[in-house]
């Protein structure tokens, strides 16, 4: 019984003897292999981390467990809170709408607005016309938005519904009640069946960039550098890469900035925070130069921007010394500036760092998952200190990214590339089995590397997305040179961590329980 | 109160969230909101408001879907199976592992409930059809998870849309190989909520748990007199366990729980059970219903939340059997009644009179009000994110004052009660946390308990009253006004 005085919730309550009492009561009715033989299930645990298992495990061809991954729309939702008070609106099913704003908000602990215009099983035979209609109006009179950026899910796109078509119909029905000829009606396809959330990044993107720009092609340059994000989960990521562009005192459009989004200070509650102006996005086309800082999450963007409207600038990806190095060279040439001292006194800083703390990285053996653009700049930087990448797993790789990342791999010293793998197009129970058999040091990863470490006790350290059980860390930058200083500090922080954890042992091992490290 | 009555400041607020609908919209939405009034006899559901029909299009409502309802819900706690989401990688991915289904088992061996099996649709799947995938999904599943003691598929929204014939492919399976295989056709498209999904999931449990043939492990267990079983707890954070212990201690057996930390075996045996203790009604009547027609097992809903309704539950429970067990269920009463008057006497003066807010999902709009009011909070607004008429219905029972109504409540309804009415504790899902925060409102989320918990029994209640306390009087919300701010501003 509770304790008025020391009440518990269900971390010791369920430990009291009563409860204990309570839970192996429960077995006698239970059917499961752990209630009946318990010798069984703990045969068949020692299986699953043997060879034979990892043969069969990675033999899967049809189900995935415990994937890497999500779907389309989620990026396209990201992407429309990057746009001053867009809305996004998610043409289908509102189950998928409740799903992406709790994901979201799980992650940033911040709102996620999102509206779904709650497509039924009438509207799947007869088509989603009407909800269209009406959800577009709803939304524009209720929440009063100056653009809505309409994706789709499963659903819609299962049915072939036409986006065009319909935002015009709408608006030709409203007329101009609630949406004005001229409001913006951005949208893009995003069939979950295709790709994965980076996908359905591109392809709004793509949608808002190609769609805001119509008509507005100009014969002047406007002077300015495009930054485009990514599928950016770190907060303090955009603003390192602001803070690098600004010291070069080059003009600029972050175009889908969501770092005000996410990131709203307490007081007060508006809908929508930052993001970047429509006017600037529909100036986009006539910018100098277009940077993403993630290729693989902007691939049909950045044809589209390389192609036809023929920009300067290209990939940069500036996770780690040697990518933040590349953003900074390639600001240098487009701005014909010299690097300016702020930012060789920072790099400096990074580097003695670096040079402070390599011991404790170097040879130590790392798995590591997420996104394709993440993890070829958390693999430069490994490689920067020293350390082994000895898992990459990417479970929605881009083509090109698996001869990238080895190529990659293959520039570390020439014993331990070998033992570096790439798994592309594999899952966390896949993963599960790497540890086990080709046991490393330490995971990097988001949330759902948490069971990876309860089972194989291999210690995570909390980079990725998304990060449901550790706070904070999101308001964090990863990049630039500031950003290398958080990695280094976290990763080399864990290490010294589990060195202590791994001496601590009294009158036996504590001998190594060093004072200073 | 001021001299603007709360019922009359609730009409308002009402009045005023209407008015910044377009016309149809406005007409569809004013049929879902209403006051309730605790005396008020002539209203047919509280606040007289209609349920249970489409979302607005375009809302920002709260609600999930079928799949959510029959995946996340009913089959995904059950834990010696493995629920595929079958379909593109998103849905399950989004739900995997968000409910706080507690379970004692090891995870990946012989439970599976936190993990994410995914069929991962691909475009081919879509278009040439994804029965074979299906197949081999299930042949992979039982070479890699041999102890899995049965399997559901669970649909997503292309599955249905594309011709996929999942009944087939898991009964042609089923037969092969004579493992338990559940296709359920939650298609997040049917219906208007998860409830739908509740019904499916309900049903299948009916045609392939009960009239299936599912193979079980061990021996059955022999039966008592005192059996019962508990329907629609789902043990988020342990609600089931702090419930089972007060059954126990009054002499009854808890031979099953539906469905936090079950085994398909408990399902099987509640066929046998003398009692079914229904705790969510809106997600596991269908089947209680079915176990009392097929069965003739008598079912009661019975309240866990707070002192009184427990107390008034246990002795409903009570008379259900013999003397024997009704003078025990006196003595559990009296063994906690001075833990709860202690913890009354502990909070309620931290509490008393604090104004809260609610909208949760089917069962609790409902059934947490008699939890704040013995704190002597006063609950004011409540609805559900998917109940029918029969929960506003019952839901006029347990309210205590002129309470605004809302079903299916959206973001920006919300949003304006909650300005209008000022209450001093907003209790809802994490969709809507931080906007109430943002304002320097407390809040609790009160499907997850806001990852604590648990929340039933006598010992949930103590930690109902702490977590409460812990939201109202933390001194962070102070802190929102900076000192240079002038007054009367934020
Ligand atoms: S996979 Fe499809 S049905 Fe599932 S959440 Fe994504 S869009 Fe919705
Ligand atoms: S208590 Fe509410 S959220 Fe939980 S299952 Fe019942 S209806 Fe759903």
């Amino acid at each position: 019984m509770q304790d008025v005085n020391n009440i518990v919730n269900g971390k010791d309550l369920f430990r009291k003897p009563e409860y204990k009492a309570v839970l192996e009561n429960k077995k006698q009715f239970e059917g499961g292999m752990g209630a009946i033989n318990p010798a069984k299930t703990e045969e068949i645990a020692e299986w699953t981390k043997g060879w034979d298992y990892r043969e069969k495990n990675l033999a899967r061809e049809a189900i995935t467990i415990n994937p890497a991954k999500a779907c389309q729309p989620l990026g396209a939702v990201m992407v429309a809170l990057g746009f001053e008070n867009t809305m996004p609106y998610v043409h289908g099913s509102h189950g998928c709408v409740a799903y992406f704003r709790s994901y979201f908000t799980r992650h940033f602990k911040e709102p996620t607005p999102c509206v779904s215009d709650s497509m039924t099983e009438d509207a799947a035979v007869f088509g989603g016309l009407t909800n269209m209609k009406d959800g577009l109006k709803n939304c524009a009179a209720l929440y009063k938005p100056e653009m809505i950026a309409v994706s789709t899910t499963c659903m819609a796109e299962v049915i072939g519904d036409d986006l065009y078509a319909f935002a015009i119909a709408a608006k030709e029905e409203d007329a101009g009640e609630f949406l004005a000829a001229d409001f913006p009606i951005t949208y893009a396809h995003t069939p979950s069946f295709t790709g994965s959330h980076i996908t359905g990044y591109d392809n709004m993107m793509h949608g808002i960039m190609s769609q805001l720009t119509e008509g507005n092609k100009k014969e002047e340059k406007n002077g300015k550098i495009n930054i485009i994000p990514g599928f950016e989960t770190y907060i303090g990521s955009m603003r390192s890469v602001k803070a690098i562009v600004e010291s070069f005192g080059a003009e600029y459009t972050m175009l889908g900035d969501h770092s005000d989004q996410w990131d709203m200070p307490a007081g007060d509650y508006s809908m929508f925070a930052g993001g970047t102006p429509i006017a600037d996005a529909k100036d986009c086309i006539n910018a100098d130069a277009t940077i993403t800082l993630q290729k693989y999450s902007t691939v049909k963007t950045m044809k589209m921007v390389n192609k036809k409207w023929k920009h300067a600038g290209g990939f940069s990806n500036p996770i780690g010394l040697k990518g933040t190095d590349e953003f900074v060279m390639k600001l240098a040439e487009l701005t014909g500036k010299d690097v300016p001292q702020k930012l060789k006194t920072e790099r400096g800083r990074l580097v003695d760092a670096m040079q402070d703390s390599y011991p404790y990285m170097h040879g130590k053996k790392f798995a590591i998952w997420g996104d394709p653009d993440f993890l070829i700049g958390m693999v430069s930087f490994l490689l920067e200190m020293g350390a082994e990448p000895t898992h990459v797993l990417c479970n929605n790789p881009a083509r090109g990214w698996e001869d990238e990342m080895r190529a990659l791999l293959d520039t570390s010293p020439a014993a331990a590339a070998a033992d570096c793998h790439v798994w592309a197009g594999k899952d966390l129970w896949h993963m599960r089995s790497l540890l086990f058999t080709e046991p490393v040091d330490f995971m990097i990863g988001n949330s759902y590397g948490k069971e990876l470490m309860r089972d194989t006790d291999v210690p995570l350290i909390y980079i990725g997305f998304p990060i449901f059980d550790r706070h904070h860390l999101h308001r964090y930058s990863i990049s630039g040179y500031d950003g290398a200083l958080n990695l280094l500090t976290w990763i080399t922080n864990k290490v010294l961590d589990q060195l202590d954890e791994d001496t601590k042992g009294i009158a036996s091992t504590d001998y190594f329980f060093d004072l200073i490290r | 109160m001021g001299p603007e009555s709360l019922e009359a400041k609730q009409k308002a607020a009402i009045e005023e969230v209407l008015k910044a609908y377009p016309e149809k919209a406005a007409k569809n939405r004013a049929k879902h909101l209403g006051v309730g009034g605790p005396e008020d006899e002539s209203q047919k559901t509280c606040g007289n408001v209609r349920s249970n029909k489409k979302t607005v299009p375009g809302v920002m409502s709260q609600r999930g879907c079928a799949y959510a309802g029959s995946k996340g819900v009913v089959w995904g706690p059950v834990k010696d199976m493995v629920h595929i989401s079958h379909g593109p990688v998103g849905c399950g991915q989004y739900s995997r592992a968000g409910r706080r289904n507690y379970y004692i088992g090891t995870t990946g061996v012989d439970t599976f409930v936190t993990m994410n099996f995914t069929s991962d649709y691909q475009e081919k799947d879509i278009v040439f059809g994804g029965d074979k995938k299906l197949d081999k999904c299930l042949h992979e599943i039982d070479e890699l998870f041999p102890l899995n003691n049965g399997i559901t598929v669970q649909s997503e929204c292309p599955i249905g849309l594309i011709g996929d014939d999942i009944n087939a492919t898991s009964k042609m399976y089923a037969k092969k190989t004579g493992q338990t295989i559940v296709p359920v056709n939650c298609e997040g498209f049917r219906g208007v909520s998860q409830s739908l999904g509740h019904h499916l999931a309900n049903d299948t449990i009916r045609d392939y748990v009960f009239d299936g043939n599912p193979t079980i492990l061990g021996e059955p267990i022999e039966v008592t007199e005192y059996d019962v079983a508990i329907i629609g707890d789902y043990n988020i954070g342990g609600d089931a366990w702090s419930s089972r212990i007060l059954l126990e201690e009054m002499g009854l057996r808890v031979v099953a729980q539906w469905s936090g930390d079950a085994t398909i075996k408990e399902m099987v045996q509640t066929t046998k059970a003398k009692l079914n203790l229904l705790h969510c009604y809106r997600s596991m009547n269908y089947i209680s219903r079915h176990m009392e027609k097929e069965y003739g097992i008598p079912w009661i809903e019975y309240n866990f939340f707070g002192p009184t309704q427990t107390v008034k539950s246990l002795r409903k429970i009570a008379a259900f059997f013999d003397e024997s067990i009704q003078a025990k269920c006196e003595e559990v009463i009296a063994k906690y009644q001075p833990m709860v008057d202690a913890v009354q006497a502990k909070f309620r003066p931290r509490l008393e009179g604090k104004q809260v807010m609610l909208f949760v999902g089917g069962l609790r709009p409902r059934h947490v009000i008699g939890a704040y009011e013995d704190l002597g909070m006063e609950v004011i607004g409540t609805g559900y994110e998917f109940a029918h008429d029969d929960d506003y219905k019952r839901t006029k029972d347990e309210i205590f004052r002129s309470t605004v109504i809302y079903d299916d409540v959206n973001e920006y309804e919300l949003e304006a009660f909650v300005k209008k009415l000022q209450p001093d504790l907003v209790a809802s899902g994490i969709k809507e946390k931080y906007v109430f925060q943002k304002m320097g409102l407390p809040y609790r989320q009160m499907h997850s308990w806001d990852y604590s918990g648990p929340y039933h029994g006598y010992d949930g209640f103590a930690i109902f009253a702490a977590d409460m306390d812990l939201a109202i009087n933390s001194p962070v919300w102070g802190h929102s006004k900076a000192p240079w701010d002038k007054e009367g501003e934020a």
